[in-house]
């Protein structure tokens, strides 16, 4: 494997090393290796089916593993059938965890809790902030995603980009190192996916680390350090977004991405 | 006017019943919504002994018959040593059914909250006790609520049961005037009585679903 090829002077965040998922009998991955690097963003694209998700869910433990090792800034989260890579103890599973945020596709949004009450619940709650404290860093962040107005609307008032924008504002409170977005703009009216990846870019442009599961070729050829696709229950390139879509050589990557960008018109 | 006479003359016998009939109720309603909650969190995320006592308890309860479950109370405990204020074991048997059916409406409401919510919740870093308690239980509260407002109708009109145990409750109060003095007037003011109670209660969880579904 050349997993860590040109880029051994920098932080390795996420280590994924030979990832086996099944659901029943149905194989998802099939020994996938990625490495993810401190202030990258990666871009995950690939045909449906092809276990970008499960990869992503993977990396948080929302989906167990059926063999492999998954490490987060050090710590060994997962560990099944890899001697090698013990697993660190629980409570530093859970810290390492902790420093991983989350954007879902359907947004999971709290239904009866207001926006800023979205985003310090779990300040408040979990990291046992102070509430006023709290309130301050909710709506610092919900301005971060320029929802200023929207503090005290609950989610059914507002519209899908502004529930997801909310949801990374969530996300953010919880000062992650890294955020996972699973399609993050999939649920949303064509309108209003630009507002959403407007967000991510920012994010994008003050270093954040991001792993982002996405549809949208535009954005993942513009803000990506790396693209990475999936086909077939593993990783089949990973590249810089310069060479991925413009000097394509892979049969199978070729006609994905004319089929994606005949779908645009 | 002779009807209104007479209507006059059974109205305060009535009333009385109707008092009899409104402790039993409230008597009855008053632990259901907490014992229910409480039983289906229990059942859900008890320890095992609980939640098998729990299933024991809501197949026992909503598979017989009220009528049943009252005689056995009031009738059959005095043999095994048991003896209970007639009033008191009346609503404990009222309450304990009627729970055993919010329990069963609660567990299915919290089941059918949305699992991405437990996602957000564990990605969050939030703790089993957590989620439930701040996340799931309270958006199954709304789900719960209009199948638990028919519950709630319905043990107004389960109290009439205790007429049969000799407690003059509306329902035994107007069998006693009807029959005594020929008549079916207090019929009929018996029935416009539960239609009032019923009407007071739908209004009352109108109010409350308005409450909880506040943010939709």
């Amino acid at each position: 494997m050349e997993l860590t090829k040109t880029k051994n002077d920098r932080e390795v965040m996420i280590r994924m090393i030979n990832i086996h998922k099944s659901f029943g009998d149905v194989h998802v991955l099939e020994g996938v290796n990625l490495n993810v690097y401190r202030g990258e963003v990666i871009a995950v694209i690939g045909p449906s089916g092809s276990g970008k998700s499960t990869l992503l869910r993977c990396i948080n433990k929302l989906e167990l593993i059926n063999e492999g090792a998954i490490e987060i800034e050090g710590t060994i989260i997962e560990s099944v059938n890899m001697p090698d890579y013990p697993v660190a103890s629980n409570q530093q599973v859970k810290a390492s965890l902790g420093k991983t945020g989350m954007v879902f596709q359907n947004f999971n949004l709290f239904p009866h809790m207001t926006a800023l009450q979205n985003v310090i619940e779990a300040p408040i709650h979990v990291k046992k902030i102070k509430k006023e404290e709290a309130i301050a860093l909710g709506k610092r962040q919900l301005d971060r995603v320029g929802l200023s107005d929207k503090y005290d609307a609950y989610p059914s008032k507002l519209s899908g980009g502004q529930k997801q924008r909310v949801a990374i504002a969530r996300a953010l409170a919880m000062s992650p190192d890294v955020i996972l977005f699973d399609e993050p703009t999939s649920a949303l009216d064509p309108e209003l996916i630009g507002e959403v990846l407007d967000v991510i870019k920012k994010l994008a442009e003050e270093r954040m680390t991001m792993i982002v599961v996405t549809h949208e070729m535009s954005f993942a050829k513009e803000i990506s350090d790396r693209v990475i696709f999936m086909d077939n229950r593993n990783i089949v390139a990973d590249s810089p977004p310069d060479e991925f879509f413009n000097n394509q050589e892979h049969p199978r990557i070729k006609a994905f991405l004319e089929k994606m960008l005949s779908n645009k018109n | 006017m002779a009807l209104l006479d007479y209507v006059t003359t059974i109205l305060p016998q009535m009333m009385i019943g109707l008092g009899t009939t409104l402790e039993m109720y409230f008597a009855s309603l008053i632990l259901v919504l907490p014992l229910g909650v409480i039983f289906a969190i229990l059942k859900l995320m008890g320890p095992k002994p609980v939640r098998w006592i729990l299933n024991v308890y809501t197949w026992a309860w909503r598979g017989t018959p009220l009528l049943l479950q009252l005689f056995i109370v009031i009738y059959g405990f005095p043999v095994i040593g048991i003896n209970l204020p007639k009033f008191l074991a009346a609503a404990g048997v009222f309450c304990l059914n009627m729970s055993a059916y919010v329990t069963e409406i609660m567990r299915a409401a919290i089941g059918s909250v949305d699992k991405g919510q437990y996602e957000a919740c564990k990605v969050l870093g939030m703790s089993y006790p957590q989620t439930m308690l701040r996340v799931i239980i309270p958006q199954s509260f709304r789900i719960a609520l209009p199948p638990t407002c028919n519950e709630a109708i319905n043990l107004i009109k389960d109290t009439a049961l205790v007429s049969v145990i000799n407690l003059m409750d509306v329902t035994r109060t107007a069998v006693i005037i009807a029959n005594r003095d020929f008549r079916i007037v207090s019929y009929i003011i018996a029935f416009i009585i539960f239609l009032l109670l019923t009407s007071f209660m739908v209004k009352v969880f109108a109010y409350l679903e308005k409450k909880a579904t506040a943010y939709d």
